[in-house]
């Protein structure tokens, strides 16, 4: 069996510092954020994406949109990581004058290839971004992350109609799917299932898998790069708020940061391992 | 007199566009024939993109595009376009400021027949509103096809409202300049701004009021948004009492702008003409101009009424 120890261990790292970003800023979004790492990690780490930190916009990069916009502190922890920009610049995470925006800002901070928050508008422009590369001839994917309570969005079906009519195979839409969205349980506020069948009615080849689990996320991503028929859907199973046992699965933690006692209490479980 | 629609000088300048700048791609939502970007389609099939009946992701799709180099023109009708599309012409357009240019076809209630669903009313106000979002409102064909072959140069948003009604042509200049308001009748009684299909309507109500004795000023702001102040007030210290008129509820509109101008820096009374908070319904076009006093009777009554007043 292949290691993935180090990606783990970048992995507890990102979200040491997602708490950490969190706290100081003392606003954010905790759960949705930690869910979202492992998929951030196999993609910028694990050898999927093809970036350069020195040049963010090489015209042959694989783009990133973070559809789930509320997310970005794991996505600005991750770029920071990757070198695109000091890893001290986290700490001014939501202050005034700071390029690390409460939503992701394409103008403001390098290795953002799209502005996203208002959901739904990150999928629809991946759409657009990799219909381009077919107009100017170019071999970049374009990986959407996107929520689970994201998909209530009309738009994104939209979009998804769009990626399979224009056969986007270029584009890789990886769903965190952790259960849970501000008012409760998705499943219980407005039923997105069945997903799987779904994607598939819109024409996605379409993969359920553990997102927590690197095996999973690195093979599944690997084939779906090969897909040249049509746009790829990875539904991962993630659990909100992963890595911090008294945030896991607790919607409570969707937009609020950890208290100081909160914060040293994770950093502990981090440091320990689960 | 020649009379045409400005929605026919968009499909022509768009194939003028797609033979000068290979990054140029048309986007419609199943309107094609209707806002004319089908004569793009037409030449350039593989840069044409219909998106089916699905504005807000068209809109969208356009962004990505955008991001990515291409110069996107966005089509369909304006109650879609700047209504349903709204909220994505708003953070995916705007806040990014991506050169991506919307055309709303199908303006106002000249529309006619299709009735109050179909007519915007609201459009100018609302893609006003938006920061980095121009507004163009050609006055007619000609000016239309110039608006459109200029905007492939102003690397910000920008929203260009067409009419499917034909209109007279009336425009002689050979470039069209953001921001810039043009006089098309000098005068020292009055001066009456006007955008679009109003703009012919305006110099008409002006030789009406000539007759009685009315010195009218005659200014085509077509661009809304940059506002020429300079002309406009330039042209409201020599009057002293200026006129609006649009096929556009007077709330946000060319009136509102041309007030917000004066009442900051020269302040005189204004009246503004348009369509007084109500939607339209269906009718010829000819018969909803009547019914709403865009006529050059009305007009002409209105104006009188307010010099006199």
């Amino acid at each position: 069996m292949e290691d993935f120890g180090e990606l783990e261990r970048i992995a507890r790292e990102l979200r040491k510092d997602v708490l950490v970003m969190l706290n100081k800023a003392k606003s954010g979004h905790s759960g949705g954020s930690l869910s979202v790492v492992d998929i951030l990690v196999a993609l910028y780490f694990g050898g999927i994406m093809n970036y350069d930190p020195k040049n963010p916009s090489w015209e042959d990069r694989d783009r990133l949109v973070l559809s789930k916009g509320h997310a970005c502190p794991a996505l600005y922890a991750t770029l920071a990581k990757a070198g695109f920009f000091e890893r001290e610049l986290l700490w001014t995470l939501r202050r005034l004058g700071s390029p690390l925006q409460g939503h992701p800002d394409s103008k403001k901070l390098p290795g953002i290839d799209a502005s996203t928050g208002s959901l739904g508008n990150g999928i629809t422009q991946a759409v657009g971004i990799a219909l381009a590369a077919r107009v100017l001839h170019k071999r970049y994917k374009v990986f959407c992350i996107m929520g689970d309570g994201e998909l209530q969005e009309g738009i994104t079906w939209e979009a998804f109609m769009a990626a399979s009519h224009y056969k986007l195979s270029n584009l890789i839409v990886i769903v965190d799917f952790n259960g849970l969205q501000i008012d409760g349980r998705v499943m219980d506020i407005m039923n997105i299932s069945p997903l799987k069948e779904k994607f598939e009615a819109f024409g996605f080849r379409t993969y359920e898998i553990g997102g927590h689990v690197y095996k999973n996320l690195i093979d599944t991503l690997t084939t779906a790069k090969r897909n040249v028929i049509s746009p790829t859907a990875i539904i991962a199973r993630t659990v909100k708020g992963y890595g911090v046992s008294f945030m896991a699965n607790k919607v409570e933690y969707h937009g609020v940061p950890p208290s100081n006692q909160e914060l040293e209490r994770a950093l502990k479980e981090l440091d320990n391992g689960i | 007199m020649e009379f045409k629609a400005t929605r026919e000088a968009y499909g022509k300048a768009l194939v003028e566009l797609g033979k000068k700048d290979d990054r140029v791609v048309v986007l419609d939502a199943d309107l094609s024939g209707s806002t004319k970007s089908k004569e793009f389609q037409k030449q350039f099939s593989n840069r044409f993109f219909n998106m089916g009946i699905a504005e807000a992701n068209m809109v969208g799709v356009a962004a990505g595009m955008a991001l990515n180099g291409l110069k996107p023109y966005v089509s369909s009708f304006a109650v879609f376009i700047t209504g349903r599309a709204f909220e994505i012409v708003r953070q995916s357009i705007c806040y990014q400021n991506l050169h991506v240019v919307l055309c709303g076809s199908h303006s106002g209630i000249s529309v006619g027949e299709d009735g109050g669903s179909h007519q915007s009313i609201a459009d100018i106000a609302l893609m006003r509103s938006l920061p980095n979002m121009k507004v163009i409102v050609p006055a007619d064909y000609n000016e239309a096809y110039l608006a459109v072959l200029e905007s492939v140069n102003i690397e910000s948003p920008v929203y260009i409202r067409t009419s499917r009604a034909k209109s007279p042509i009336i425009i002689k200049k050979d470039k069209f300049a953001l921001g810039r308001a043009d006089v098309l009748r000098e005068g020292k009684s009055v001066t009456v701004v006007a955008c679009g299909m109003m703009v012919s309507l305006a110099l008409d109500t002006a030789e009406l009021l000539e007759k009685e004795g009315i010195d009218s000023e005659v200014i085509n702001v077509s661009s809304i948004k940059p506002i020429d102040r300079d002309t406009i007030i330039k042209s409201a210290k020599k009057t002293s009492r200026v006129v609006t008129i649009e096929e556009h509820t007077v709330i946000g509109g060319l009136g509102s702008a041309v007030s917000e101008v004066l009442t900051e820096e020269y302040p005189v009374k204004v009246l503004k003409i348009g369509i007084e908070d109500v939607f339209g319904e269906s009718g010829t076009k000819d018969d909803l101009f009547c019914k709403f006093g865009f006529t050059k009777d009305a007009l002409a009554e209105r104006i009188k009424e307010f010099l006199n007043g």
